[in-house]
């Protein structure tokens, strides 16, 4: 994918500026009169635009770069050793052809000159921190994805910085370059999928902007896949319908996309038009970590929701691990089939960030709620959250929770080597085998 | 049905048993006592479905029989009736309806069938033993403390009593994961062979409350799903806790070297001084133990910190340690001596506390990271 989109036209005149000694770019000049660095950054609606997402480059391979810089120069694999998978590749690797998910020996063979370290999620969990801190120091309103990504809006926030957002992202930038010692890609437009897939043009060290203008010939040009939600069983549906580009979308009736494809139809038929309505929604301290699925068909069967609820432990735990947060109380939610919500929650004696504590806490509120009622919807969530300095639930003087806890931890660290789908519990099987749930 | 009862009696009795009712019912009959009376006395039978008491008063029976009324308001009647008072039950031709006379007052009280009054059906209870009132009360008073009230954990949620045939003991165990209590009396005669079982809470609270002032022998008859303790004119019996009891004796550290001694009155003041700062969420107080001295230390961001020095007797390397100062609290408050016990390994280690005084009791307690 090319990043002339967010570049001018010739001779058009836009305002910018340079990326490196941020000094007003001139008009047409292909380096910044003061510093001469190429890193110019023009665009039509550069000052007007405040949704951002950021997006740590290779992060995991990047800290074990600043922390041995006798590796910078050299290509370098985080991951499991020889039968693990890769779980971040630095750049140099990529090059090679080395990409995240891939099995190791794969990425071996493909550079065999590459080091590889092991995962050390504690020192990633600090340093997510550390940008996380610089982020909330622009504005109180980011919305962490992960622990190097994250959505920021920063509108309102021009006259507290004494610039426009886009200065003021590319000053965060330098600083965490500076400060952290990593690099990160950023990602402006005016709402949050168009800011996502901006982070995306231009990695490593980018900057991309996706103005209102053009974001509608600039959709038309990807692919149904670049759509937030679309994987591959839609993808297969869509393409049965003759779908593959986001131009055809774009071509489509909002109510026949709906009679097609179900709620996701609306879904499809606004982001192809570059409209997205969802606000970046700030993670606050007494924020919980929550994660919930929406059933294919309505569900009533106790086995059948208790698997699910397993699922979405799981995935709750994943989460609250890697963002180094544990919470006191779970919180299980249930929508029924004529959309009544129910929430129901229990608190536990200590934080927690264990699938197995969070799923044997709310197994017993979803078994009262089970019987003649159906779902359509299940969630289940950590509230009262506390960082995690360490793993609780394993130091416990019962004997029980504490073998549990090291069982889970085990299994952790084995799908921290050979990939999440290496082991699992029962739990999650159903007679059909694993299936997919969202 | 007819009796006349003294209402003193009769009050000791109803309150012994209307406890284990609960405040709100979905069946309707369990909000009620079941009131028997035959051959001279009266007998009274609550419950809960998982615990029943039944107490015996003596009385005067006019006319056998049997009924069931609601157990609050009958305890509310009778406690407000004057001291001294001559009560009459009777039950009229119809059955639905009972009667209560005391002095010029008259109650009607709607009644249930006694026959739909469920019955716990303790079974064959193969084990049995009596211990001292006294030695029960020590089990329960120092264990309970820790049991766990966190439902997901229903496996902690009692008092784990069972015997150790190599050093014949009873022994009784609670723990909530951060602490654990451990009590124990040489094994009474009869136990040899019994099923550990675990003791609900609940079951706990209504044996400290019946037993309280009691000082007689207490007979114990259990299986391994039931247990019955009966004294006097007492009965109660309980269901047990399914579940497995982890396996406590492997958390107990066996090696913890380094000893303090402090003195318990001046150390359990000093901590709850020092946690006044503390916040309502992370309630730890750090021990920075050298040697003789012990400095007890609160930080928190919001309000302030806090330190007090207490001397104390220890001559191994300076540590730090951290605990909940309210564990700290609740476990000084069982120790009886002037002094209290420290065995300490490290700051990430569960810590052993004891009380020198008595060498059947053991708390352990794990360490928060301050």
């Amino acid at each position: 994918m090319g990043y002339d989109h967010c570049m001018t036209g010739a001779g058009e005149r836009h305002r910018g500026f340079c990326r490196d000694c941020l000094a007003e770019a001139a008009d047409d000049a292909a380096r910044c009169g003061q510093c001469r660095s190429p890193r110019l950054l023009r665009h039509a609606e550069l000052h007007d635009l405040r949704v951002a997402h950021l997006d740590c480059d290779a992060f995991y391979a990047a800290v074990e770069k600043r922390d041995n810089p006798a590796l910078r120069d050299k290509p370098v694999i985080v991951g499991g050793e020889r039968r693990g998978v890769v779980s971040t590749a630095c750049y140099i690797a990529r090059i090679k052809g080395v990409r995240s998910a891939m099995p190791m020996f794969k990425a071996l063979k493909l550079c065999p000159e590459a080091t590889v370290i092991k995962p050390n999620m504690e020192k990633y969990v600090a340093v997510g921190r550390e940008v996380r801190a610089k982020l909330l120091s622009l504005t109180p309103s980011v919305e962490p994805l992960s622990i190097d990504e994250a959505f920021l809006d920063l509108t309102g926030t021009d006259r507290l910085h004494g610039h426009s957002a886009a200065t003021s992202l590319a000053m965060l930038a330098r600083e965490i370059e500076r400060d952290i010692g990593i690099t990160v890609s950023i990602g402006l437009s005016y709402n949050k999928f168009l800011a996502k897939v901006a982070s995306d043009l231009e990695k490593p060290r980018g900057f991309s902007v996706i103005g209102k203008a053009e974001s509608r010939d600039f959709l038309a040009r990807q692919k149904v896949s670049l759509i937030w939600g679309v994987g591959k069983a839609t993808q297969e549906r869509l393409a049965r319908a003759g779908i593959t580009g986001i131009a055809q979308l774009q071509t489509r009736e909002k109510s026949w996309l709906m009679r097609e494809f179900g709620s996701i139809g609306a879904r499809l038929y606004h982001l192809s038009r570059g409209e997205d309505v969802r606000h970046v929604e700030p993670d606050d301290e007494s924020k919980s970590i929550s994660a919930e699925t929406t059933f294919n068909e309505d569900i009533s069967d106790y086995k059948e929701l208790e698997r699910i609820l397993w699922r979405m432990s799981e995935r709750v735990s994943r989460r609250a691990k890697a963002e180094g947060m544990a919470g006191s109380t779970v919180v299980l939610k249930l929508k029924t089939a004529d959309f009544k919500i129910r929430t129901r929650n229990v608190t536990l004696g200590e934080p927690t960030q264990l699938a197995d504590r969070i799923f044997s806490a709310a197994r017993p509120l979803l078994e009262r709620e089970t019987g003649s009622n159906r779902y359509r919807l299940l969630g289940v969530g950590l509230t009262h959250l506390t960082q995690a300095a360490h793993v609780p639930g394993v130091e416990t003087l019962d004997a029980i929770a504490a073998a549990r806890g090291k069982a889970e931890l085990a299994m952790d660290r084995l799908r921290e080597k050979f990939g999440r789908d290496a082991i699992e519990r029962g739990l999650g099987f159903s007679k059909r085998g694993r299936e997919e749930i969202d | 049905m007819r009796v006349t009862i003294e209402r003193s009696a009769f009050l000791k009795a109803l309150t012994h048993v209307q406890s284990v009712v609960e405040r709100r019912n979905t069946i309707p009959i369990l909000s009620n006592v079941l009131v028997q009376a035959g051959e001279g006395e009266v007998r009274l039978t609550a419950t809960d479905l998982d615990i029943e008491i039944i107490e015996s008063t003596p009385a005067d029976i006019a006319k056998a029989g049997a009924t069931t009324v609601p157990a609050h308001m009958l305890h509310d009647i009778v406690r407000k009736l004057p001291d001294g008072a001559q009560l009459e039950i009777e039950q009229g031709p119809d059955s639905g309806r009972v009667s209560v006379f005391a002095g010029r007052s008259r109650f009607a009280l709607q009644a249930l069938p006694p026959d739909d009054f469920p019955d716990l059906n303790a079974g064959e209870l193969p084990h049995r033993f009596s211990l001292a009132a006294n030695d029960l009360k020590g089990l329960i008073d120092k264990t309970r403390f820790a049991i766990s009230t966190e439902e997901t954990r229903y496996y902690l949620n009692g008092i784990y009593l069972h015997e150790v045939p190599a050093q014949k003991l009873l022994r009784a165990v609670a723990t909530d994961g951060h602490r654990l209590a451990q009590a124990q009396i040489a094994r009474p005669k009869g136990c040899e062979g019994m099923p550990g079982v675990i003791v609900p809470r609940k079951t706990v609270l209504e044996l400290v409350r019946l037993i309280e002032g009691e000082d007689g022998e207490i007979e114990v008859a259990l299986s391994s799903s039931k247990i019955r303790f009966s004294w006097g004119a007492l009965v109660l019996t309980s269901k047990l806790i399914d579940g497995t009891f982890p396996d406590y004796d492997r958390v107990i550290p066996r090696h913890n070297d380094k000893v303090l001694e402090v003195d318990t009155a001046v150390f359990a003041s000093a901590v709850d001084r020092v946690s006044t700062i503390s916040s309502e969420k992370g309630r730890a107080v750090k021990l920075n133990i050298s040697s003789g001295k012990l400095v007890l230390s609160v930080n928190n961001p919001d309000s302030g910190s806090a330190e007090e020095e207490v001397a104390a007797t220890y001559d191994s390397e300076p540590l730090d340690i951290g605990f909940n100062s309210k564990y700290l609290l609740d476990i000084a408050s069982q120790i009886k001596s002037d002094q209290t016990t420290f065995q300490l390994a490290d700051a990430g280690s569960p810590t052993i506390i004891r009380d020198p005084g008595d060498e059947q009791a053991l708390y352990v307690l794990m360490p928060m990271r301050v």
